[in-house]
């Protein structure tokens, strides 16, 4: 399609704008965090006219940020690696075996998407609480081992493969799990790579549940410590 | 189409075959398979959903070892209050007018960027940028960008003249600023979806309407639109579910205020459930919102299905 020259332009004018305003946030705070004290606000607000890289150092000292990171770390890798395994799992079963009653549970499962998160969390935090699991990785991390949305997706991947591949490993002996491990998992790069950031942006990301389960300092997620220590 | 050799064997379906993974035999298997999913969704899914009715029956902080059953009280209490419409009103603002602005938005950019012009990755990245930041680091830039006299947008504004509101600490202007901020992370993810719903869409058809002389609005208008259909429903249906959910940017932007000018259904119920114990109102609460987004996804199927489709 040829465009007339005042289109184009008024396009990137357009676009730009738009970007600016998208990027803005972004550009405030590297500017910002690059100023020194007390000239948070002295203009020009989103050009870096300071290059003074204390403030890193400070923040970095001012609270212990590295056991703020290592928490999300270890929350984030043990829920994506855990929710990329069950997942795989569960959409295996869904895909492959033929059980009794494996459409119904297939939509429970999908229906647990519709369910809204404050509905299940007092009584999820009630659980976490009984079992002796506030302040834990295992109390941040099991909950939200499973993720419906990643079942779906592999699922859906599961039922592409061909399955002479597997028969051919059945015929040779091979069990279930073996089958699973060695045939289908190498097979499927691409969706576990797409689960697996689904997994860590959610998890790394999330606010709500950190909150509530972690009450201890050396226990917060680095989400929470930047709320924390802004208003502290 | 040529017969697979599944089908010449009168197999059904081809992607389950009759080996050990069938029938009863195949149920230990399974049952192995799905044990961490129906371990952790039953404990931590369908349980609290069932618990959480139960509990908003009663009236419980807690702590104590006896609830008091209540029957509906919860309930009646809960439409009876004006926080509770307020809560409503302000949820209701929030994801309509968050909704709306960012599948306008979000449209716009994709129909911008789907043509040939220069620059088009370094735009899509900013554009996507403010997806993938999380909602706690946005919500807290923000507050600093909505200082009413020193922030970048009443900066901003001033330059061309106008005097801008003092947000934050405006009720009438607080949940503005909470919605401005949730478009502007939701725009990336709509662009993202519809660039991908444009693709599809055959050049011919642009073709076949530029040869009956249709403008380039009426192309929009008449094409564009009606096929960007599904999108527009699907993005729809995940923003309001999402939107009436919000509790991160209000609690960190503004937590409720001021005057309650902010106080979304998912701060009200933290409010209820975490800081003051009533776990039973909460659930009340819980419940409510839960019914809510329901009944707005299920009008939404309904027009979905009364609507006109164009088949490709």
């Amino acid at each position: 399609m040829r465009r007339r020259p005042l289109t184009r332009v008024l396009t990137h004018a357009l676009l730009i704008g738009g970007a600016f305003l998208s990027a803005m946030p972004f550009l405030w705070m590297i500017t910002t965090s690059l100023k020194p004290e007390g000239a948070l606000y002295q203009p020009p607000l989103l050009v870096p006219t300071h290059f003074d890289w204390h403030n890193y150092v400070e923040a970095w000292k001012a609270a212990p940020f590295p056991r703020f990171f290592l928490n999300s770390a270890v929350m984030t890798v043990g829920i994506t690696a855990a929710q990329t395994l069950s997942s795989a799992m569960a959409g295996y079963a869904f895909a492959r075996l033929r059980f009794p009653g494996r459409n119904i549970v297939f939509l429970l499962v999908l229906g647990t998407m519709m369910i809204p998160f404050p509905i299940t969390i007092i009584p999820s935090f009630l659980i976490v609480a009984h079992l002796g699991w506030l302040n834990t990785f295992q109390g941040l991390i099991v909950p939200r081992a499973v993720s419906a949305f990643a079942i779906f997706l592999f699922r859906q991947f599961f039922l592409s493969i061909p399955p002479e591949l597997e028969e051919a490993a059945l015929i040779d002996g091979a069990g279930r799990f073996t089958i699973f491990w060695r045939v289908v998992l190498p097979l499927s790069g691409p969706v576990i790579a797409a689960s697996a950031i689904f997994s860590f942006l959610f998890a790394w990301n999330d606010f709500l549940w950190p909150l509530l389960v972690t009450t201890r300092t050396d226990m917060q997620t680095i989400q929470l410590a930047r709320v924390s220590w802004l208003s502290g | 189409m040529t017969p697979t050799p599944a089908m010449r064997t009168g197999r059904r379906g081809g992607a389950s075959r009759p080996t050990p993974g069938r029938g009863l035999r195949a149920l230990p298997t399974a049952l192995l398979f799905l044990l961490p999913t129906v371990v952790v969704l039953g404990t931590f899914n369908f349980y609290p959903a069932v618990y959480s009715l139960y509990l908003s029956f009663f009236k419980w902080n807690g702590l104590s070892p006896t609830k008091q059953p209540v029957g509906f009280s919860n309930y009646g209490q809960l439409l009876s209050s004006g926080e509770f419409w307020n809560s409503l009103r302000v949820t209701v603002l929030y994801a309509g007018g968050m909704t709306i602005a960012a599948l306008a938005v979000g449209m716009l950019v994709a129909v911008l960027l789907n043509q040939r012009i220069a620059g088009r990755a370094v735009y899509r990245v900013l554009y996507f940028l403010p997806v993938i930041t999380p909602t706690v680091a946005a919500g807290v830039v923000w507050r600093y960008l909505f200082d009413p006299t020193q922030g970048v947008v009443n900066r901003g504004l001033a330059m061309v003249g106008i005097g801008g509101p003092s947000w934050l600490t405006d009720p009438s202007w607080a949940l503005l600023a909470v919605v401005i901020v949730g478009v502007w992370k939701r725009v990336g993810f709509n662009m993202v979806v519809y660039l991908a719903a444009l693709q599809g869409i055959p050049q011919a058809h642009y073709e076949a309407a530029q040869l009956d002389g249709a403008n380039a609005w009426q192309q929009f208008r008449f094409i564009t639109l009606p096929l960007l259909a599904p999108s527009t429903f699907f993005l729809t249906v995940t923003a309001l579910i999402d939107a009436f959910q919000v509790f991160d940017l209000v609690y960190v932007m503004t937590s409720g205020g001021p005057l309650k000018g902010t106080d979304v259904i998912g701060y009200y119920l933290y409010r209820y459930g975490f800081r003051y114990n009533e776990l039973g109102f909460a659930s009340a609460i819980a419940y409510v919102m839960f019914l809510l987004i329901f009944v707005v996804t299920l009008v939404q199927f309904r027009l979905n299905r009364q609507g006109a489709t164009y088949a490709t």
